[in-house]
């Protein structure tokens, strides 16, 4: 998709950020590893949008996949367990090449 | 009275009434809601008759409609395909409206199974299943999921064995998710409208699988 920062399988990391306000990028995420697995399009972004602001630039919206061990380091299943996390461009940046 | 009735309160006293609807005080938000809604229908934005309805479509939808779907693509491939690419077009084609907001078809396979949860509030895909159970919107649930899926899944009698991943969906934004379960063995002869009997609201959730011994 065009104006798309991200690609499939492009290494992404939840920035690591606790702004005020309407956020939709779930807390217990933010710092976490993962992939792009579907890059889904534009929408109008919801932390503007929360408090009418509704003419602002739509932002590009990912699916992104996790490990279930990489969010919680103790996690108890075994580690082909996953996660899949609808995040607008806006909370990610670019992760080592070592997320799943 | 007599002593038989089973329960167990102080006799002579007043009886412990159930709290009536309007015996706690409006949060804020129920002022809002109430004065945006009457200020709409004031200026003619819509009238009562319009929110009247668009609340018993709300209120009609059940589980029912997602079944319908998901016994068509048991049955068709084809349309499976259909379903996985665009969900709310290939639902119209069983006459489900799956609505505005998209849903994304999640498939059971015999490697993944997929569960879905919103931690942030109870996105749900209310077109296709109805209202979310006070379950799926409990903080417990939401909290739980994401962190320990399978005891959670356990909990509802759900084993998914180590080999098999577990996939949680944790719908966040602009998506709705729709769990595709497997059909079960043994099921070969039935009718859609039997199988459709089998796919209950929490398959479509992903917290138990179709059950052929419940039919």
């Amino acid at each position: 998709m065009s104006g798309a920062r991200f690609s499939m399988d492009s290494p992404v990391r939840i920035r690591r950020a606790w702004p005020p306000g309407h956020v939709r990028a779930p807390w217990y995420l933010r710092g976490c590893a993962g992939v792009v697995c579907r890059v889904v399009g534009e929408f109008g972004n919801p932390e503007e949008m929360a408090y009418g602001r509704n003419d602002g630039p739509k932002l590009m919206l990912y699916r992104v996949r996790f490990r279930q061990v990489d969010v919680w380091p103790d996690y108890g299943g075994p580690p082909r367990d996953t996660l899949e996390v609808e995040i607008y461009e806006n909370w990610l940046e670019e992760a080592g090449a070592e997320a799943a | 009275m007599s002593d038989s009735h089973g329960h167990s309160h102080p006799h002579g006293q007043p009886h412990p009434f159930q709290p009536d609807i309007e015996d706690s005080a409006l949060t804020h938000y129920q002022k809002l809601e109430l004065a945006v809604g009457e200020l709409l229908m004031e200026k003619g934005i819509f009238t009562g008759d319009d929110f009247r309805r668009a609340l018993e479509d709300i209120d009609s939808r059940n589980s029912g409609d997602g079944a319908r779907v998901v016994v068509r693509a048991w049955v068709d491939p084809a349309f499976k395909e259909r379903l996985l690419a665009d969900t709310n077009a290939a639902a119209g084609e069983v006459g489900v409206d799956a609505g505005a907001i998209p849903v994304t078809t999640v498939e059971n396979t015999p490697e993944t199974h997929n569960v879905i949860v919103c931690t942030l509030c109870s996105c749900y895909p209310r077109m296709l299943l109805g209202l979310p159970p006070d379950w799926y919107k409990s903080r417990a649930y939401r909290s739980r999921v994401v962190r320990e899926p399978r005891p959670v899944l356990a909990e509802f009698g759900t084993t998914i064995p180590d080999d098999v991943e577990v996939k949680v969906h944790d719908s966040t934004a602009e998506l709705r998710y729709l769990v595709l379960p497997m059909r079960p063995e043994g099921t070969d002869g039935m009718s859609e409208e039997d199988l459709a009997k089998l796919v209950t609201r929490d398959c479509m959730v992903g917290v138990t699988l179709p059950d052929k011994s419940a039919d």
